[in-house]
């Protein structure tokens, strides 16, 4: 009989060599080592090197469309190797991806990388999102004056969104997440934004301007209608509010409207 | 549940329209729960469609019951969703590990079955067992490796935590045949002192031969069709024990959903004539 807590030795070294290919077997402890040296434990290695890319090579298509599926595969076995699965849900394996792929030298003449990788992440986090009813514009129509001032918005629980300076990120994404065929006009060199979300469980995805993306920037962190309306204003001052609120809420980007009981902070200052 | 001599699929995405439209009598489908431990979105609406038409089978491959640590409350959490959701006819694990310290392995992982790792599982499995309300079935695994230190033979194994947990066992005909050609033994004598009482589960399944040492080192890899001797085998076991809910279970290198629904119907075919392949056995 092995003595007490041999167990847990067992997996800490097995799950050392799994990971340490180039390992020498005599850094090993002696029974793993010999477990190493069998031809079966190539099985574990591969298989569990095999599952982790082969989730992110299927979470991130459109950045395995630009780079092809063998430069993926091969950045995706480096990203494995410090970045194991937290949870055994494959389908949501990836976070911080495209943190890796910004500073991953391979892809330092991608600068683009990294934003695409973000949206494919946030095209998963749509999918996979909480079921909830968007908010029919007719209630915010409805919404008496007095009570705009005390009315916050709650992003729908698929949103997503993102301002990307300098950079077409959107239309690379697009061209490459839904490819359509003959679209070979050029890329204008801008900046652009997105709003993702999914309706009727299909994850759709809309432009969005920066001013938008402050505006549901404060509604996200609990801020009211009329605070939001001005951090929208305050990254352009020529914003047509009621027409992006039309769209927002057409896009179905809120999930809840709650009216504050207290009066604003604004009021009472 | 009647699926005693009914025989399942294993049920994937690019099936689902033609899994869901079937009328096959009595089929079943098993799925990966770990696949829609999702907070919400197409995926459960989709095993919603098909579970209003067909029982389902949830086969978890992350509980890690043999990591030498509790199984992961938040895991059994969202594993007790789907089970409340779903109400699956059965619901089993496997004997392995993958979650330790904080990471997941995508793979079944074995441990030596020392008698700290039995009281460890039994735990595990009590621990699973009373956070779902129900019974589950433990798959005995595919073996790639000769490990030492084992104090008991598997199926010693398998029936000492199943007798103290009271779970039921589920029992991989492809498993064995690749296990005794990798690691020694006669499929035949493992399935013959299988206690066929506890098994609440078959499985059928193909393998495939390692890209470099060729059939000296088989591959559990779940894309093929079930191999000729895994048939036997299963007609052996069948003769012996009577019938049991036989699942198809296919992961990989998805063939059309008619092919599929054929192989089913050659286990149906095993399952509703115990008597003849008995006679034939004798």
């Amino acid at each position: 009989m092995i003595e007490a807590r041999a167990l847990q030795r067992f997996q800490d070294g097995f799950a050392d060599a799994l990971l340490a290919i180039n390992a020498r077997t005599d850094d090993l402890p002696p029974e793993i080592a010999r477990l190493v040296a069998q031809p079966g434990f190539a099985v574990y290695r591969n298989t569990v090197m095999k599952g982790c890319i082969d989730s992110l090579q299927a979470n991130y298509p459109s950045v395995a469309r630009l780079v092809g599926d063998e430069w993926l595969r091969a950045a995706a076995a480096v990203f494995v190797r410090t970045n194991l699965p937290r949870l055994p849900m494959l389908l949501d394996y990836g976070a911080g991806f495209e943190d890796f792929l910004a500073a991953f030298p391979p892809a330092a003449e991608l600068p683009y990388l990294s934003g695409v990788a973000r949206l494919d992440r946030f095209w998963t986090e749509a999918h996979t999102a909480r079921d909830e009813a968007p908010i029919d514009a007719a209630i915010v129509a409805h919404l008496r004056p007095a009570e705009l001032a005390r009315t916050v918005l709650r992003p729908h629980a698929s949103a997503r969104w993102a301002w990307f300076d300098a950079q077409p990120i959107v239309t690379i994404w697009r061209r490459n997440h839904a490819p359509c065929e003959d679209d070979a006009t050029e890329i204008e060199w801008r900046d652009e934004g997105v709003l993702v979300v999914r309706r009727e469980g299909a994850v759709e995805n809309a432009d969005l301007d920066a001013a938008g993306c402050a505006f549901l920037d404060a509604c996200a962190s609990g801020r009211t209608l009329s605070d939001a309306a001005m951090a929208a204003l305050a990254v352009n001052a020529r914003s047509d509010l009621a027409r992006l609120m039309a769209r927002l809420l057409d896009a179905g980007a809120f999930g809840r409207l709650d009216i504050l009981d207290d009066e604003p902070k604004e009021q009472t200052r | 549940m009647t699926m005693e001599s009914s025989a399942g699929l294993s049920l994937k995405p690019q099936h689902f329209e033609a899994a869901r439209d079937c009328s096959a009598d009595e089929l079943w489908f098993e799925v990966h729960p770990e696949n829609y431990m999702v907070e919400g979105g197409p995926r459960l609406a989709w095993l919603d469609a098909i579970r209003a038409r067909h029982p389902v089978s949830l086969h978890g491959v992350a509980m890690s019951l043999a990591a030498d640590d509790a199984p992961d409350a938040a895991h059994l959490h969202r594993l007790a969703g789907l089970v409340d959701r779903f109400e699956p006819a059965l619901v089993s694990e496997h004997l392995a590990w993958s979650t330790w310290r904080g990471a997941y392995r995508p793979d079944l992982l074995p441990f030596p079955r020392t008698n700290e790792a039995l009281v460890r599982i039994a735990d595990n499995i009590d621990r699973a067992q009373d956070r779902l309300g129900r019974r589950i079935a433990i798959e005995n695994p595919s073996h790639y490796l000769e490990i030492e230190g084992h104090d008991y033979d598997e199926i010693e194994f398998l029936t000492a935590f199943a007798r103290r947990t009271g779970c039921a066992l589920l029992l991989d005909v492809n498993n064995v045949f690749v296990s005794a050609r990798n690691v020694g033994g006669a499929a035949e004598r493992y399935l013959d002192a299988f206690p066929g009482a506890l098994v609440a589960e078959i499985h059928l399944a193909g393998h495939s031969v390692d890209p470099t040492l060729g059939d000296r080192l088989l591959i559990d890899s779940h894309d093929a069709p079930v191999d000729a001797a895994v048939w036997a085998l299963y007609e052996r076991l069948i003769a012996r024990i009577g019938p049991r809910p036989t699942l198809i279970e296919r992961d990989d290198n998805l063939p059309a959903f008619e092919t599929l629904l054929a192989e089913r119907r050659r286990a149906e075919a095993v399952l509703r004539a115990p008597a003849r392949q008995a006679a034939a056995l004798a």
